[in-house]
């Protein structure tokens, strides 16, 4: 009779992490569903071409490096998922093909791949294409359009490394009302305008493309965290420590600053907090580390928006967060059980 | 004791007065290259530097035939030589064929996102405004900082800003402000550009700091300027 | 004459700069040049040229005065010899083209500090007959010139969809803006390495097989 002689632990949870990433998958799927039904064609190409692009970079990934086969892992296909949602709706296919080799190989592969990131590599690959393509990143289209299910936003397919399309007939001759092809943090800092807050829960706002509604994009994150997929300190800390620096600048000047619900429920806070942050390769580890973790990207993100440059900040405070975890993790380790304070 | 020392034999220690005249003569050497090389690149470097200024001024004025350069210094306006003294502002009249003058150019800078950026601007006196720029030097972001130069409805701000002295002819009557894009409402404001506010800023500082030091030196002297031309 | 033990022929000197000991892709050395002003093709050229110019003449007159500088005051002499190049092609280039005077700004001065030049005089100049050193540093000079042109090509072409001011493709073509900021300077540096390192391990294994 053989033996084997193992350190412990010996039970399997029997969670690995394609089981995961599968299930974050399914959380995204009606986000997914939201903007289709929003932006119809152009979300439906958009989100399939940054997919097939990230799975396509981690194929290539994977035979240049001659490692194992890493696409049935879920991950890139998340990734591909997450970019596309934070892309806004008309950007042109062609950039999304970009964005997606850049998360993978810029945010993933060239660290060594899942688990070795230090980066969202999704994030990684928005503000790689933020940077290059500045005017095509902040182009909005209007959702509802009536015609979204039989044609395409002008803009969607450009032909690959040309200037976009120009949509701005398209607008006019889709016009829904209200929009203004601004986001309401845009409007907010150009033009003081205050968004309605139900606007921003059912999605007709501007931005991007599963950024929309607020309300969807919580539930889906409660069954994750449900299922415990996701530790629920890390959203909690991003959005609480949002809300408190954005009522305690509310209080200290209400004319200067916008109240509450716009810096909770515009942009990409929700989609950030919920999807990004929560990243298990690149957030602590630490119980008091997640929670420092999450305020700094909370803080970050309202001191971007007020006073940076940029309209939104979720994108870097996030990044900057993931930039911070290891020292998080190195100066907030726990107390080993029995050990003296010296 | 003292022959267990092992002294370090003198051969190899160099004389202070060796490593003295050899630095000299290096530094000697080097101090006669520079200087003929400089002597010898100075018409070139010269004729360059006016060929540019020629450039950028007759882009403002095509009109202008003859340039004259002067520096506006604290005790009054003397025709330029060399680089300007330090506090004096260097400007450009420029004169049509029959030696009348059809406007000033000077150059304003400030800092802008990347770096500094340097624009020049023509004034003319007949209106007290300025009625055009021209960005000389920056290194903004491409495709948002450069707007300043593409962006027509920003350059339409300088094609009649109001740059009038006050009644003490002390300083401006209103300095040149760069306001919120959308909220222009005078003709001495300046509508930024959305998304590219840092620099539209720098626009507008770097022309009011130039213009609020320059104007109140030019005015009093500006019958010798129109007659400059014909002497 | 300290040369080494094996001889060194003249077109080895030469051709020890531009490939086996690159300054930009082998060595990554005076990378603050490479990233700073390679935004085009003719960026990196006046600056590859300029510090080829510098090297050369820097390297030669080290070699000349090499028995005559006492080993105290090397340093100091290597310095003030290199500073004296750098000043004439400051005026130089000035002279040439003020608009890629304009451009290149403030590293024109910089190449003073290029660890390329002071450690060709130290390891090579200083030991070796002018011949050599001034082939040497001649090579080292093309090879930073042509990683210069590697990096200010392929930002130049995707950033502005150029090559040394001329368009390259139609009014339709999206320029890549990251590529003429400094973080697209670090990308294609990235990238060329990945492509080099790559290729070396690829060889490396075709010749172990």
């Amino acid at each position: 009779m053989s033996m084997e002689l193992r350190a412990s632990p010996h039970l399997h949870s029997g969670r690995d992490v394609p089981t995961i990433m599968r299930h974050v998958v399914y959380a995204l799927l009606p986000i997914c569903a939201f903007s289709i039904w929003q932006y119809g064609l152009s979300a439906i190409a958009l989100i399939t071409t940054v997919t097939l692009s990230c799975l396509a970079a981690e194929r290539i990934a994977n035979r240049m490096s001659g490692t194992v086969n890493t696409l049935s892992d879920w991950s890139a296909t998340i990734t591909g998922i997450l970019l596309a949602l934070t892309l806004p709706p008309a950007f042109p296919l062609w950039m999304g093909a970009v964005a997606g080799f850049a998360a993978v190989w810029l945010g993933k592969s060239l660290f060594g791949g899942l688990g070795h990131n230090p980066f969202n590599p999704a994030l990684v690959g928005r503000a790689f294409v933020q940077a290059a393509f500045p005017t095509a990143i902040t182009t909005w289209a209007p959702a509802f359009s009536p015609q979204r299910f039989t044609e395409f936003i002008p803009s969607t397919l450009t032909l690959p490394f040309c200037v976009p399309n120009d949509i701005s007939a398209w607008v006019t001759a889709n016009m829904v009302d209200g929009f203004t092809g601004a986001t309401p943090l845009a409007r907010w800092k150009f033009e003081q305008f205050v968004y309605p807050v139900e606007d921003m829960i059912t999605g007709a706002a501007a931005a991007s493309t599963g950024e929309t509604s607020a309300l969807l994009l919580l539930v889906c994150g409660l069954y994750l965290i449900a299922r415990r997929f996701m530790d629920w300190r890390i959203p909690v800390a991003v959005v609480g420590s949002a809300m408190i620096m954005a009522w305690g600048f509310q209080m200290y000047d209400p004319e200067a600053f916008p109240p509450m619900h716009l810096a909770l429920l515009s942009g990409g806070l929700m989609l950030g907090a919920l999807f990004m942050a929560t990243d298990m390769a690149t957030s602590p580890v630490t119980p008091m580390g997640i929670w420092v973790y999450g305020a700094i990207i909370g803080v970050v993100t309202i001191l971007i928006r007020y006073f940076g440059g940029l309209t939104e900040g979720v994108m870097y405070a996030i990044l900057f967060g993931n930039a911070a975890a290891p020292l998080i993790d190195k100066y907030l380790q726990p107390k080993v059980f029995g050990a003296r304070k010296k | 004791m003292s022959n267990q020392r092992t002294d370090i034999p003198p051969a190899d220690i160099t004389g202070s007065g060796r490593l003295v005249a050899t630095l000299g003569l290096v530094t000697m050497i080097c101090g006669a290259l520079i200087v003929a090389v400089w002597q010898w690149t100075l018409p070139a470097i010269a004729a360059n530097k006016k060929v540019m200024l020629e450039r950028g001024v007759k882009a403002l004025v095509p009109d202008a035939a003859r340039i004259v350069e002067y520096d506006a210094a604290a005790d009054g306006i003397h025709p330029a030589q060399g680089d300007p003294v330090a506090g004096a502002v260097r400007f450009y009249a420029t004169y049509d064929g029959g030696g009348k003058l059809l406007a000033i150019a000077a150059e304003g800078g400030a800092r802008g996102y990347a770096d500094v950026v340097r624009v020049l601007y023509g004034y003319r006196p007949g209106c007290e405004c300025i009625f055009g720029i021209r960005v000389v030097q920056m290194k903004e972001t491409p495709g948002i900082g450069d707007k300043i130069i593409t962006d027509a409805a920003f350059v339409a701000n300088f094609d009649k800003l109001d740059v009038s002295l006050a009644t003490d002819m002390k300083s401006l009557a209103n300095d040149v402000k760069t306001v919120k894009h959308g909220s222009k409402k005078f003709g001495w404001e300046i509508d930024a550009i959305t998304g590219a506010t840092i620099t539209s800023k720098a626009v507008g500082r770097g022309i009011n700091d130039s213009v609020q030091v320059l104007l109140p030196r030019l005015r009093p002297h500006l019958e010798q300027l129109e007659k400059g031309a014909s002497s | 004459m300290t040369m080494g033990a094996k001889q060194v022929t003249n077109m080895e000197q030469l051709l020890e700069g531009i490939w086996k000991q690159n300054p930009v892709f082998v060595m990554t050395l005076g990378m603050c040049p490479t990233l700073a002003v390679t935004v085009s093709g003719f960026n990196a050229l006046g600056m590859g040229v300029a510090t080829t110019f510098v090297l050369v003449c820097s390297a030669g007159l080290i070699s000349l005065l090499r028995n005559f500088i006492p080993k105290e005051v090397r340093i100091a002499t290597y310095i003030v010899i290199i500073a004296t190049f750098v000043t004439l092609v400051d005026y130089i280039i000035q002279a040439v083209s003020l608009a890629l005077y304009d451009a290149l700004g403030a590293f024109i001065q910089l190449i003073v500090v290029n660890c390329i030049i002071l450690g060709r005089a130290e390891a090579h100049a200083a030991k070796s007959p002018s011949l050599p050193a001034v082939l040497n540093a001649f090579g080292m000079g093309v090879g930073f010139t042509i990683g210069l042109l590697a990096l200010g090509s392929v930002r130049e072409i995707l950033g502005a969809g150029k090559l040394f001011g001329v368009t390259l493709f139609g009014a339709d073509f999206q320029p890549w803006v990251v590529m003429v900021l400094p973080p697209g300077g670090f990308f294609v540096l990235g990238a060329w390495l990945l492509l080099f390192a790559w290729w070396a391990r690829r060889k490396e294994a075709n010749h172990g097989a």
